[in-house]
C-alpha cells in the first residue's frame, strides 16, 4: 500500500491500530514510514535458502522492534509475519507477532479460542468469544 | 605546449547495465550516481556477501558483469526500495537487482523460489503450495460451516468463491487454507460486520507470486493475468490484495 500509494495512505492504518489497541499502547518504531527498514522476509528471501544471511539482514529490524519495548509487533503481510516471528525467537526478543485482523477481532470481542495462534499468554484468555468451541 | 590527447583504448563493450537501462523508464537513472552512499547506509543488506547497493551499482557501471552475475547478493536484496527513497538522484537499484536476477539461467536460481513458482504454474489457483481450486473450495466451505455453527452470531457469515458481481475480490495467502485455516476467519468476520460484498476467485486466488521473485517475467505475468481476469470475469470492482 505505502510503496504504491505513498506514506499518507499508511496513516489510515495507524488510525486503525491506534483505535484498536488504544493510544497509550501504540508505539511507532524509529525510523518509520518510508524511512523504515525492510524485515527481510520479502523479495523471495524466505524461500531463497539463505537463512544465515536472512537472519543477519533482519537484525536491524529486530533491534528496531526491541528498542520500542512493545510486547507485540503487527505485521502487514505473511512474508513479514513469518520473518519477524522468526527474528523474535532467534534474537530472543520474544515479542508477539500478529496480523492486524487478530487485534481488530480481539478488540471487538469476536476472537474465538482457535483464532489466537499468535497471541501470547497475556492476551490468550482475554475476551474469548465462544470459549466452549476450543479445539 | 599542447599535451597529447589521451585516448581510451578500444570500443566500449556492451555491458549488462546498458541492457538494464534500455528496459527502464529514464534508464532507471542508473548513470546518475553521485556515490554519496545514502543507499548503503540504511540498507539491511549492506555487508552481506561483502556487498552493498552503492558497490553493486558501481560494479555494474564499471562493467564488472561477471562478478555481478556470480554474486548471490541480488537474492539477498529484497528490493524494498528504501535506497530509491533516500537517493538524491532516485536511482532504481532494485530494478537493476531484479533484472540481474533474470539474467541467471532459470534452473540456477534459488531452488526454493523456483519450486514455489513452478508450484503456482501447476493449476489455476496460482498457489505457491500447489493447492488445487477444488481443495481450496473444500477447505473454505468446511471452515465456514464450522464457524457458522460454533459461533451462532456469525451464522449468516459468507465466504463465497466466484460470486458474480461482488464488489470486492479478495486473494488469499496459500499458507492459511493449507496449514492454519482458522487464521482465515478473523478477516471474514470483519468483512461480514462491515457489510462488505466480497468474493474469492476460484482461479488465481493464491496471493503470493514467487514467479515475480524468481524474475520469471512470463510466469509472473501469467499469474497476475489469471487473477486479474477472474476479477474481470466476475465483474468485481476492487481487488483486495492481502499480500
Amino acid at each position: 500500500m505505502r510503496k504504491s500509494y505513498g506514506d499518507p495512505i499508511a496513516e489510515d492504518l495507524r488510525f486503525v491500530v491506534r483505535s484498536v489497541v488504544g493510544e497509550e499502547n501504540f508505539i511507532d518504531m524509529t525510523p518509520n514510514r518510508s524511512n523504515n527498514y525492510c524485515c527481510g522476509g520479502g523479495g523471495g528471501f524466505l524461500q531463497a535458502g539463505l537463512k544465515d544471511e536472512r537472519l543477519e539482514f533482519g537484525k536491524l529490524k529486530d533491534d528496531q522492534i526491541q528498542q520500542t519495548g512493545a510486547s507485540y509487533c503487527i505485521a502487514g503481510c505473511h512474508n513479514c509475519h513469518a520473518q519477524i516471528h522468526e527474528l523474535s525467537e532467534y534474537y530472543e526478543g520474544n515479542y508477539g507477532v500478529v496480523h492486524l485482523w487478530t487485534l481488530i477481532c480481539l478488540s471487538l470481542g469476536i476472537l474465538g479460542p482457535n483464532e489466537r495462534a499468535y497471541l501470547h499468554d497475556d492476551l490468550k484468555d482475554v475476551l474469548v468469544f465462544h470459549p466452549e468451541s476450543e479445539m | 605546449m599542447a599535451q597529447e590527447v589521451i585516448t581510451l583504448g578500444g570500443k566500449k563493450k556492451s555491458m549488462l547495465i546498458d541492457k538494464v537501462k534500455e528496459l527502464l523508464p529514464d534508464g532507471g537513472n542508473l548513470n546518475l550516481c553521485l556515490t554519496c552512499g545514502a543507499c548503503s547506509s540504511g540498507c539491511p543488506a549492506t555487508g552481506l556477501e561483502d556487498m552493498d547497493p552503492r558497490k553493486f551499482l558501481r560494479m555494474a557501471a564499471l562493467g564488472l558483469d561477471d562478478e555481478i552475475l556470480k554474486s548471490d547478493w541480488p537474492w539477498m536484496c529484497t528490493m524494498c526500495q528504501r535506497c530509491v527513497y533516500v537517493c538524491p538522484m532516485k536511482i532504481d537499484i532494485p530494478q537493476l537487482v531484479y533484472n540481474i536476477r533474470s539474467m541467471r539461467p532459470r534452473e540456477e536460481r534459488p531452488k526454493g523460489i523456483l519450486g514455489s513458482c513452478d508450484m503456482a504454474l501447476r493449476n489455476d489457483s496460482c498457489s505457491a503450495m500447489g493447492t488445487s481450486p477444488e481443495d481450496f473450495k473444500f477447505v473454505v466451505e468446511d471452515v465456514l460451516e464450522e464457524y457458522q455453527e460454533a459461533q451462532p452470531e456469525f451464522k449468516d457469515m459468507q465466504a463465497p468463491i466466484d460470486k458474480q458481481g461482488a464488489e470486492f475480490i479478495l486473494n488469499q495467502n496459500s499458507r492459511e487454507p493449507v496449514t492454519e485455516p482458522d487464521e482465515m476467519v478473523p478477516l471474514w468476520k470483519i468483512m461480514h460486520l462491515a457489510g462488505v460484498d466480497w468474493t474469492y476467485g476460484n482461479k488465481g486466488w493464491g496471493g503470493e507470486n514467487y514467479c515475480m521473485f524468481l524474475a520469471d517475467n512470463e510466469a509472473w505475468e501469467h499469474i497476475t493475468r489469471t487473477a486479474a481476469k477472474q476479477a474481470d470475469d466476475l465483474g468485481c470492482k476492487i481487488f483486495l490484495n492481502t499480500e
